[in-house]
Order: structure tokens, then C-alpha cells, then sequence
């Protein structure tokens, strides 16, 4: 057991936690800002598939990149035209997309490659394993300026937790809304590219299989603050590191452990978490509720 | 009739925004949208093939849209359908070996996997409760944690998903599969738990088609839905916890059992599924059997208005799409089957979006749930 724990663990959990980061912190403007964004594994989906293809095509994975965050406004903006605009339930509306997303690349690979929901191989010159990682852990101390300290970061908060009042205070509750939640689809989509063409080097069918719901939980358990959520990413990373690292680890009966129950970890930690075991968190006081200005 | 009209309209306009944006992508992708649609509708409604597959495929997408359909009306969102009719399918198949006499000869020795071999009057309820307890079980615990901790009951119900598919998978790989097949599905079940087709009685309906018993237990599922919800005093209470908890609360409602309760009858709707599936028509545990029934299953409840006259009609519909989506997929040159994936989202987000048309705060309280 002993050498499991190394260097090559903490690089692992590292890069494990680097997707559900971006993702948890793209969630993070968009709850901080009252809208909930349960869409976050469609934006993924639709990130890491945009990057993986464009990146195909065009041999530059910044390109890719760019093109992938591209996408991840565009369906954010359906989620926040849905909620802002029409005021949809915010929990609907994210399941819609995640749907709409776990079919439409599908769809469109089987368009333009040829197969059932992947993309062609990308060559190894062609990713970006190191820069997004760069770019979630950075983001954290950027993130925690742009929300404590300056004038936009104010106002969101003031939106998420009292519309109202910061209606009274000459702020536009939805312009702020919908920063927010284009802001979520342009991180969420960064942490998907990097599950596409940083981790592996093509997309496969629903190759998010649940980080978006995992970062979305890593949020509530840091109290949808920037370094508390950085940590709890941190953790769930941990644990899938951990998890990889025991496959086909011999217990002393000779046993393997059942590759089943260490895919479980993730999930079971995260029920865990949710039921305030470890900490209770109160979440923004308008989130979830559409904006009605007074007549 | 003015508000029947009404409560129509929305949902047909819902359909047919649906079918306009997947036929722009089909068109995208390189396809003619109406030698599409005409392939899907042509083969799902053709008699007696096209319509005895859609029911078929109809008949889990009842029981998965009435099963959340009484969950929004106590005001939750059960995206677990999926992991509750896994478990229950697997608890059927589970309890249909172990009672049901079977002995499968591997490699020329024969194994048996059996305790007893029960008579088919028993066995059957026995198997048919087992699918419905523990559907109940998997459903009621996320609501368990969130009338206990108040966690959402959203994000749990998808991680037990993802638990459900671990342990059956595990449960089906390490004990219940037959040595040396090269498939990851459990040992036949008992013939006594075997439940007839409809071909069997219905003239012209060949029984190679798996349309069986279970389709009628789902037309009865949707009778005693309605009367649950509308003639019961906890289908009123969770009726009115889903419309005001604030309100229920001090009309001397416990929100908190409410909640337990709709999620396990939630989950006992979708635990029927493994009725049609297991005793139906595998007879036997298949891993990955469902395309996704559960989810799906929210699309069929919201177009049909949380209603089991509606989740009806939407559950035939979505029939229709996984029935032609099939064909769709072998005889067009680029569309897959993933176009049903992508009508069934836009459907949501349409009828999400109708709130707007509708005053800010819907019909069922959502937006009165807990935080995320």
C-alpha cells in the first residue's frame, strides 16, 4: 500500500482536480450571481467536444481551445436566455441542455467522421496537458480579486443574494445574470477541452460521465467560495487518483478490489458531502429564483 | 374544453419546435429532414411491427414519466429513474433465480443457482414486488437525505445512478453470470416468472414482438396514479406540499414525509420498468438494457404536464421516436438515433420555458424548492 502514496499522486490528483475546478468555478459566477447551473456537465460536453474537432481539423489546439470556449457561450446563453429572459425552473432548463448535449455531439460525429460519438485521434504534439491546469489554479486567487475585489465582483454577490436592493442601487440585475452565466460556459468549457485534448487526445461519447455534477457538488461543499471550492475539488481529485491507483491492487487475500466499488468513491463521497457531514453551507439567498422587477 | 384546449396547445407547440430544430439539424448534417421524419413515423406506426415495438418501447417511458411526474408534484426533480429501474430489474431477475428452479448446464456439468423452486402464482407477485420494493428503496433514499439534511435531492439522485450501475454490474459480473458467457448479463430466470406477450391474445399481432403484460399494468399504473394523487389524502398532501411547502407546513402537513414518501412511490413507478424488462422480455438481467428510460422519462412527464393522461400520450410519442430512431439510424446516410437525444432536450427546454407564458413562479411550485 505504501507505494501508492508518491509524487506521482499528487500530480495525478493535480490534473484530476483541473477539470472539476474549472468547471466548479465557471459554476461558481453563475450561483454567486442567482442562477443555478446544473447545465455545467452539457457545457463541458459541448467544450470538449468543440476543441477535440476544431483541433482536428486546424492541428492547433489553441484554436481548439478557443473555439470550445466559443461553444460554451453559445449553450450557456440558451440556459441564461431560458432563465433570464423566459424564466424558466433553472434546474429544467440545465437538464435540457445536459440532455441536448449528451446527444448533439453524437450526432454530429457520426456527421462528420464517420463514427458512433467520437472523434478522430488528435496526435500528441497537438495537446495541451499542461496549460489548462495552469489556467484553473490560477484562476482561483483571480477569481477571489475579481468577487472581493472590485466593483463587478460586488455586484454580483449584491444580485445573488439581494436583487432587490441592488435594483434599488442602480445595478441591472439581469445584465449581471447573464455575465455570469456566459462566464460559467466559457470555464466549464476550458475544463472539458481539457478532458479532450489535455488528458486524452479525442472525445468519446459522454466523456464527462459526471464531473459537471461532481464540480457542482464541490461548489456546495466550498461554500461557493473561491479557495474552500478549489480544495473540495481537490479532494474529489484525490479520491478518483486514489481509485485509478488502487485497479488491480492485491488485497492480502489475493483479492482484487472490485474496479466497481473504486469507481463508486466519487459518488459516494459526494452524497456524503451534500448531507453535511462534513460542514454545512448556505447557499447564495436568490438563488434559483428569477428577477421581477417591481412595476 | 377551454382549458383542455390550453393545456394542450403548449405541448403540441413544445413537439413541433422540436421537430423543427432537429430537422434543421438533419438538414445540417447532410440529411433531407423529410425523408427522415417520414422514415421514423413510417416505421414506428406501421401494423403490426412499428406499432407493436413503439407500446413495447412506450411502456417503460410510462412508468419512468409517471414516476416523475409524482415527484414534481410534491415539487422534486427524480433524475434517478435511471438507477431506481436498474436496481429493480436487477432485484426481479435477482429473486426470480434464487425462487425460480434454475439449473444452467455449463460446459456439460449443471450449476444451479436456485434456493427453492417456486409455482408461478407465487413466484410472479413475489418477482413483480421485488421490482416495485426496491425501486421504492433506491428512490427513497435521496428523498430520505434531503427531508433528513436537506441535500438536493437532484444531485443525489444522479450519483446513486452512477452507484446503482456500479453494484449491479458488480453484483451481475462477480456472482450471477453464467461461467464463460461472453456477455455481461445474469443466469434466464425461472419460467414461472415469465409474464405473457400480448401477441398471445391480440389477432394479428405475431408474439415474436415483446409487447407483453407489463404494457397493461402501465395503463393501470396511470388509472392508479391519477386516483392515488387526486382521491387520496397523501396524493392531496403531496399535491400541496409541491404547490406550497410554506402552506402545507402550517396547514398541519409534514413537508418532510411528503417528500419521502413521493420519492418512493417515484421510485416504485420506475422500479416497474424492470417488470417489462426482466419478467417481460430478457428474462434475464442485461447490463446497459436501458437507453436511458429514466431520463427520458423527465421529457415524458413535462410534456405531459405531470398528468398520467399526458405522460400517456407523450410516453407513446417518445415510443414512436426510439422505434423510428432506429430505422433513422440504419437506412439514413449521417443522422443517428442520437437525433431522439436531441428532440427530447429541446422538448424540455421548450417547455421549460414556457413559465414565461405562464407567470413567473409555473404551475407546481418548482421554483420554491431548495437551494442548489
Amino acid at each position: 500500500m505504501r507505494d501508492i502514496f508518491t509524487l506521482a499522486l499528487v500530480f495525478s490528483t493535480v490534473r484530476l482536480a483541473t477539470p472539476l475546478l474549472l468547471a466548479a468555478l465557471g459554476g461558481l459566477f453563475s450561483e454567486r450571481s442567482g442562477v443555478i447551473n446544473i447545465a455545467l456537465e452539457g457545457l463541458m460536453l459541448a467544450g470538449a467536444f468543440t476543441a477535440a474537432a476544431i483541433t482536428h481539423y486546424t492541428g492547433s489546439p489553441w484554436t481548439g481551445l478557443t473555439a470550445g470556449i466559443i461553444a460554451g457561450i453559445a449553450v450557456a446563453a440558451i440556459h441564461a436566455v431560458a432563465c433570464i429572459r423566459f424564466k424558466a425552473d433553472q434546474v429544467v432548463s440545465g437538464t435540457a441542455i445536459n440532455m441536448l448535449f449528451l446527444g448533439m455531439p453524437a450526432l454530429m460525429s457520426g456527421a462528420l467522421f464517420a463514427s458512433s460519438g467520437s472523434t478522430p485521434q488528435i496526435p500528441k504534439d497537438d495537446l495541451i496537458p499542461w496549460t489548462p491546469v495552469v489556467i484553473a489554479f490560477a484562476l482561483v486567487p483571480i477569481t477571489w480579486y475579481i468577487l472581493y475585489r472590485t466593483a463587478f465582483g460586488m455586484r454580483l454577490r449584491a444580485v445573488g443574494e439581494n436583487p432587490e436592493a441592488a435594483d434599488a442601487a442602480g445595478i441591472s440585475v439581469n445584465g449581471i445574470r447573464y455575465t455570469g452565466v456566459l462566464l460559467s460556459g466559457a470555464l466549464a468549457a476550458i475544463g472539458g477541452a481539457y478532458l479532450s485534448i489535455g488528458q486524452s487526445s479525442l472525445f468519446t461519447r459522454n466523456m464527462t460521465s459526471g464531473r459537471g455534477f461532481i464540480a457542482l457538488a464541490a461548489l456546495i461543499f466550498g461554500k461557493w467560495r473561491p479557495v474552500q471550492t478549489m480544495l473540495a475539488c481537490l479532494l474529489f481529485g484525490f479520491t478518483e487518483a486514489v481509485a485509478i491507483q488502487l485497479q488491480g491492487v492485491k488485497l492480502p487475500s489475493g483479492d482484487e478490489i472490485p474496479n466497481q466499488f473504486i469507481q463508486i468513491i466519487p459518488y459516494v463521497l459526494t452524497i456524503v458531502v451534500l448531507a453535511g457531514f462534513i460542514g454545512q453551507s448556505r447557499a447564495p439567498r436568490a438563488l434559483g429564483l428569477p428577477y421581477l422587477k417591481e412595476k | 374544453m377551454k382549458s383542455l384546449l390550453r393545456e394542450l396547445v403548449f405541448p403540441l407547440v413544445a413537439v413541433l419546435a422540436a421537430f423543427i430544430v432537429g430537422g434543421i439539424f438533419v438538414l445540417l448534417i447532410g440529411d433531407n429532414p423529410i425523408y427522415t421524419y417520414r422514415l421514423l413515423l413510417g416505421s414506428a406506426l406501421s401494423w403490426p411491427d412499428g406499432i407493436g415495438y413503439t407500446l413495447f418501447y412506450a411502456t417503460p417511458l410510462i412508468f419512468t414519466g409517471l414516476a416523475v411526474a409524482v415527484a414534481f408534484r410534491c415539487g422534486l426533480l427524480n433524475i434517478g429513474a435511471e438507477g431506481q429501474l436498474i436496481v429493480a430489474s436487477f432485484a426481479a431477475a435477482w429473486v426470480s433465480i434464487k425462487l425460480g428452479g434454475v439449473v444452467v448446464d455449463v460446459f456439460g456439468s449443471p450449476l444451479n443457482y436456485s434456493w427453492v423452486s417456486l409455482p408461478a402464482v407465487i413466484l410472479l407477485p413475489i418477482a413483480m414486488l421485488a421490482a416495485i420494493l426496491m425501486g421504492a428503496i433506491w428512490g427513497g433514499i435521496p428523498g430520505f437525505l434531503k427531508a433528513k439534511f436537506g441535500s438536493h435531492e437532484v444531485i443525489n439522485t444522479i450519483m446513486l445512478n452512477f452507484i446503482a450501475a456500479a453494484l449491479v454490474s458488480y453484483l451481475t459480473q462477480y456472482y450471477y453470470k453464467i461461467p464463460g458467457d461472453p456477455i455481461l448479463q445474469t443466469a434466464p430466470i425461472g419460467t414461472g416468472a415469465h409474464i405473457a406477450r400480448l401477441g398471445k391474445f391480440i389477432p394479428g399481432l405475431p408474439e415474436r414482438i415483446p409487447l407483453n403484460i407489463a404494457f397493461l399494468l402501465a395503463l393501470l399504473a396511470c388509472v392508479l396514479v391519477y386516483i392515488f394523487l387526486w382521491r387520496t389524502k397523501w396524493g392531496f398532501e403531496i399535491r400541496a406540499t409541491g404547490a406550497n411547502p410554506q402552506a402545507a407546513e402550517y396547514g398541519g402537513i409534514s413537508v418532510r414525509k411528503q417528500i419521502v414518501l413521493a420519492m418512493a412511490v417515484s421510485g416504485a413507478l420506475a422500479g416497474m420498468v424492470g417488470i417489462n424488462e426482466v419478467l417481460g422480455f430478457r428474462h434475464r438481467y442485461y447490463e446497459g438494457f436501458s437507453p436511458g428510460y429514466g431520463f427520458t422519462g423527465i421529457a415524458v412527464a413535462l410534456l405531459g404536464r405531470n398528468h398520467p393522461v399526458g405522460v400517456l400520450l407523450s410516453a407513446i410519442l417518445f415510443g414512436v421516436l426510439i422505434r423510428g430512431g432506429i430505422f433513422v439510424d440504419a437506412f439514413t446516410d449521417h443522422v443517428t438515433k442520437d437525433l431522439v437525444q436531441v428532440l427530447q432536450g429541446v422538448v424540455i427546454l421548450f417547455v421549460a420555458a414556457e413559465a414565461a407564458f405562464r407567470g413567473p413562479f409555473g404551475r407546481f411550485g418548482l421554483l420554491k424548492r431548495s437551494k442548489i
